[in-house]
């Protein structure tokens, strides 16, 4: 077993904080969880637990903000998205608030809780707030650029993070921005882009795939807000065939913001969107849940075969 | 003499004499208030008259500020949580030097930089954009919290309305500021006691505020102060400044509407658009009020 992403997440916000004393980190009770314990034991000063109140870490994360601190706020995913979502409109985003919002336990990744703690809406909510940019990171070596990119921004960015190990990817190549999608593998029959822990599912799809015979190109999507647009174009222009994965509903993530982009450009293409279906989750382990709900490589690879 | 009230009382050392100045001052600012409100036909007059005595105060004569540098990162800031206030606030920053005050005939306009609710990326002097209500406190501790962090002594005042206190989140901050104690927070309540629908007793009781604030780790200045008085509100300030912990509140007993007796405790008057007839009525009893402020310090 390698190292989970929030484990690599805590880690990481230690080291930044050895060096960037204006980065102050909050939580809402689930400290251990999403590992910012880390940080709370390397700096006390600069670590805040506001409780279980998303609502006023928030915001009180903006007001740390207006004075050039650089917080960095955690909580579960899907209680940022709905129990801040004034807070993140209002304040940080209305405002241009340079805040972190890093979003613990996305998708089904608290698997067992049940669908009352599963993010399966995060980055619909977050991608419609004006101004706001939403990453998810693949992999560990990917979170750290998406942290490092946030943290420079002039104003609030979303980083939806898993609690579970994610599978590394190659290195990402160092002149490629954090923003832009990475292309995988090459292929010209069908472009297939995902986000999070959906490219390692993507990478095995192209695998079968390529034993049918069907050549698959495999993007790597980390910013879905704003989306490289002519990255994407460029694949599918190309393939005309486009399956999107992600570990979220298929209203309003991924899949959607690439329909969006490709069909404003004009591009004839043929859509299949892997995610959860418009329903509610359920408790159980991560990968059988995840199955279950529609989201495997096995997934992948069916509905791009069912269009190319 | 009108013109210099501003300066004739930034210039007072005088406390009583201050006083005096400061409310001719808000007098004369309630009376522009009532002016813009009806010429836009758009507005909240209720809350922003309530509360004008005490912001005026707070950016004459208590608050550490530059209006020419209006992001001094030693000012003291001010989180207006009852947003809709705006009009009150943007009378105040414009005399205060922030911006002319003719732009407050674009009060809502579109292009304007006066929004319905105070946008702090679009009006000089504005500390936090408000307006969905209960983010003030929430901002306001992480503000206090901001000065320790950067070994600034520069204080936070918020002021929220019982609108403000409805919303769970307010409780939320006052529990993290009981927590956290952060140096420099002060709470003002403008307890004008009418909210948009109906008194605060008959849409959502809040007292005893002052217990509630207490028991939630909060110092509360030891009386209800009249915050439609001049001299009341300099003496709640030595209250204040006589407390030794953080944070700290002070309750304001105020009229909504203040300064019109047809509009004065009326909900109807939190946000309705100023008819002609009500204008025509009420602005006389604002000039006199002006008026007889004004001669107090002629």
């Amino acid at each position: 077993m390698g190292e989970t992403m929030r484990d690599s997440f805590g880690k990481y916000l230690v080291d930044i904080g050895a060096t960037r004393s204006e980065v102050v980190v909050m939580d809402a009770d689930v400290s251990s969880s999403t590992k910012s314990s880390y940080f709370a034991k390397a700096y006390p000063d600069r670590f805040f637990n506001l409780g279980v109140a998303e609502a006023n870490l928030v915001d009180v994360a903006a007001g740390l903000a207006t004075a050039g601190l650089r917080p960095v706020v955690n909580a579960f995913a899907i209680f940022l998205a709905l129990k801040s979502t004034d807070q993140i409109r209002n304040v940080l985003a209305y405002n241009s608030l340079p805040v972190v919002l890093a979003g613990a336990y996305g998708g089904l990744s608290d698997s067992f809780d049940g669908a009352s703690h599963q993010s399966i809406e995060d980055v619909a909510i977050m991608r419609a707030i004006p101004g706001l940019q939403v990453l998810v990171p693949a992999d560990a070596g990917e979170m750290r650029l998406a942290l490092d990119y946030a943290l420079g921004q002039d104003g609030p960015v979303y980083i939806r993070l898993t609690r579970n190990e994610a599978p590394a990817l190659a290195s990402r190549p160092e002149s490629l921005a954090i923003t832009k999608i990475r292309k995988l593998t090459s292929g010209g029959d069908v472009t297939i882009a995902a986000t999070g822990l959906c490219v390692a599912m993507a990478l095995q799809a192209a695998e079968s795939l390529r034993a049918q015979g069907k050549n698959a190109e495999v993007l790597d999507v980390t910013c879905i807000k704003p989306l490289d647009a002519d990255a994407l174009a460029a694949s599918v222009a190309k393939t005309g065939h486009l399956v999107t994965a992600e570990e979220h509903t298929v209203i309003g993530g991924l899949g959607s913001a690439c329909a969006e982009a490709l069909s404003e450009r004009g591009l004839p293409f043929c859509l299949k969107r892997v995610g959860v279906a418009d329903r509610f989750t359920e408790s159980g382990p991560y990968e059988r849940l995840l199955a279950k709900y529609g989201i495997s490589a096995e997934a992948i690879v069916r509905q791009a075969a069912s269009i190319c | 003499m009108n013109q210099n009230l501003e300066q004739r009382a930034l210039a007072e050392k005088d406390m009583p004499s201050k006083a005096r100045l400061l409310a001719a001052l808000s007098n004369r600012f309630r009376m522009e208030i009532f002016d813009v409100l009806h010429k836009k036909q758009t507005g909240h007059w209720g809350g922003s008259a309530s509360a004008c005595d005490i912001v005026t105060a707070l950016y004459f004569h208590r608050m550490r500020l530059d209006p020419l540098v209006p992001l001094w990162e030693d000012r003291d800031r001010f989180v207006l949580s009852k947003g809709h206030a705006s009009p009150l606030l943007y009378t105040v920053l414009a005399h205060r030097g922030y911006f002319p005050p003719p732009l407050l005939g674009s009060f809502r306009d579109l292009d304007s930089s006066l929004q319905g609710h105070p946008c702090m990326n679009k009006t000089p002097g504005v500390d936090m954009s408000t307006g969905a209500l209960g983010h003030g406190i929430s901002v306001g501790v992480g503000m206090a919290l901001a000065a320790r962090l950067k070994q600034k002594n520069f204080k936070t005042y918020v002021m929220v309305g019982e609108g403000c206190l409805d919303e769970g989140q307010s409780w939320e901050a006052l529990m993290s500021a009981g927590k956290f104690k952060p140096w420099g927070l002060t709470l003002l309540v403008d307890n004008n006691d009418v909210q948009l629908d109906g008194t605060s007793r008959e849409i959502m009781p809040l007292e005893p505020l002052g217990d509630k604030l207490r028991a939630f780790g909060w110092n509360v200045a030891p009386a209800l102060y009249d915050g439609n008085n001049m001299q009341d509100i300099f003496t709640s300030f030595e209250a204040l400044d006589a407390m030794e912990f953080w944070p700290k509140a002070v309750l304001y007993k105020t009229a909504k509407g203040k300064g019109v007796s047809f509009m004065e405790g009326k909900s109807a008057w939190h946000g309705a658009p100023i008819d002609k007839d009500s204008y025509e009525a009420g602005r006389p009893e604002l000039v006199s009020a002006f008026e007889r402020a004004l001669a107090e310090v002629r």
